[in-house]
């Protein structure tokens, strides 16, 4: 495979010099712990461990949880008024172990407005995958297509093991289920992309364009726009 | 022909040895499979997937004896194809071989189980007998009720079903579906594959084409077809409960 098209070297300089540093502040957390406790709160007091068990059931087991981060998580919607606790121990010090949380009317309007707020998706994330591919495009003596081939046998690897959490726990667990069927979507959204890339790689092997045809660069602040519309 | 036994799974149900696959002549032929090697044991599903004229449909037809390969061999249930009377190749493939095809292929004039029963009553197998089979095999795939029912009193989702009892039938051994979900939503293609992924637990071995990776993942075995060559396949990945927290870490 020899150099990169205009085209891609484009999509590489654009994407991956211009959104990294946004997409690390922006899409650090893929769950936002806070949000789903004071999900948690909003039907009844409870304690920080229960409130653990009770995220890792209510999303199929699949995101794990430890103790420290739901107390300075809790500690945190405390301050900030969204969430208040009941919990002194005998000694009038106060027992993290101890408390008891619910949720303040002023948590459950974040909690509302967190529900309705769709998730940032204006700008590409940082995608390791996408990087490979756009790499081997341009490494001497790499076949992109195996490179491809490499990921898509494990992706599908993947997709059947999802595929069989649905066909066995994932039936009788509504929670479970919803999460699943999120990864399965997720895993055939990158196997399409895999797809396409390597029919736009072929067709530029085949027809490289010539540096006259090329397409001019989008400016940056253009890409944005067009994102925030979505 | 002796009926072929049902027994254990160390045989394999369809085997390819080196099949290719040229239509027409040089300078203008177009070779739709190039040596193609694929094993395929009872109770086993296997996927194959594929970009349009990879080679898949191809493959299918070469299995299921319909069409035959311009080299390699064929075995279906350890018997080769090649050399075989046409009589006994067509007795094979009523006995042995069920298809399920992408617009399901019901006969409009004929009932669920009418339809189910076909494959038994072409072979020569007594209409009381056929159909008790055809009601066992409806209501295997959970559309009994619908035993008495046309085809076009049928939701999408019921004719598949419909469809695949007519394919498991009887005594089948070897399942070949040709994008088996058709037009059917996400929800009841998934349903048809959990379908064909049980006659297969059943211990019946299954060849599914299909472009689509969901419903491919639901095959024990995942084979990538490319310009008729495998290019690559899955191995069997571990369990599913590698996806969930591990306990110890709790």
């Amino acid at each position: 495979m020899g150099p990169l098209s205009p085209a891609l070297n484009l999509v590489a300089n654009h994407f991956y010099a211009e959104y990294y540093a946004r997409h690390d502040a922006e899409h650090g957390v893929a769950v936002s712990v806070p949000h789903v406790l004071l999900a948690l709160l909003s039907e009844g007091p409870k304690y920080g461990l229960q409130l653990r068990e009770e995220f890792e059931a209510g999303t199929g087991e699949v995101w794990p949880l430890n103790v420290g981060q739901v107390y300075k998580t809790l500690g945190r919607l405390e301050r900030d008024g969204l969430a208040e606790s009941d919990g002194t121990g005998q000694d009038g010090r106060e027992k993290t172990g101890q408390k008891r949380f619910r949720i303040t009317p002023r948590g459950a309007e974040a909690l509302a407005a967190w529900l309705r707020t769709p998730p940032d998706l204006t700008s590409p994330p940082r995608d390791e995958l996408v990087m490979k591919v756009l790499v081997a495009a341009r490494v001497p003596g790499t076949d992109a297509h195996e490179v491809i081939q490499a990921h898509r046998v494990y992706l599908l690897e993947l997709m059947q093991q999802w595929t069989r959490l649905k066909e066995g726990e994932a039936r009788d667990d509504l929670s479970l289920a919803l999460v699943v069927d999120a990864e399965i979507f997720r895993l055939d959204a990158v196997i399409r992309w895999l797809d396409a890339a390597e029919v736009r790689l072929a067709r530029a092997a085949a027809a490289p364009p010539q540096p006259a045809s090329a397409p001019a660069p989008v400016p940056a602040p253009q890409l944005r726009r067009l994102g925030a519309r979505r | 022909m002796s009926r072929p036994g049902l027994g254990g799974s160390a045989v394999s149900v369809l085997e390819l040895r080196g099949v290719s696959k040229t239509y027409g002549q040089e300078p203008a032929a177009v070779r739709a499979l190039a040596g193609v090697d694929l094993s395929v044991r009872g109770g086993e599903m296997v996927a194959v997937m594929g970009p349009s004229g990879s080679g898949k449909s191809t493959l299918l037809t070469i299995a299921g004896s319909l069409e035959d390969p311009t080299s390699g061999e064929v075995l279906v249930c350890g018997m080769a194809l090649a050399g075989m009377p046409r009589g006994r190749r067509a007795r094979l493939r009523r006995r042995v071989i069920g298809y399920v095809f992408q617009d399901f292929n019901l006969l409009p004039g004929l009932t669920a189980a009418e339809n189910a029963a076909l494959p038994l009553e072409l072979d020569g197998v007594a209409v009381p007998k056929a159909r008790a089979a055809a009601l066992a095999a409806l209501a295997a795939l959970g559309v009994a009720g619908r035993a008495g029912w046309f085809p076009d009193q049928l939701s999408g989702g019921e004719r598949q079903r419909v469809a695949i009892a007519r394919a498991v039938v009887g005594e089948r051994r070897l399942l070949l579906a040709d994008e088996p979900s058709g037009a059917l939503d996400s929800v009841n293609a998934g349903e048809v594959m959990r379908l064909l992924h049980e006659a297969c637990q059943r211990g019946v071995a299954a060849v599914v084409v299909t472009h689509d990776a969901q419903l491919a993942a639901w095959a024990d075995r995942i084979v990538l077809l490319r310009d008729g060559r495998m290019t690559g396949h899955t191995t069997r990945p571990p369990g599913p409960e590698s996806l969930l927290i591990p306990r110890e870490t709790r």
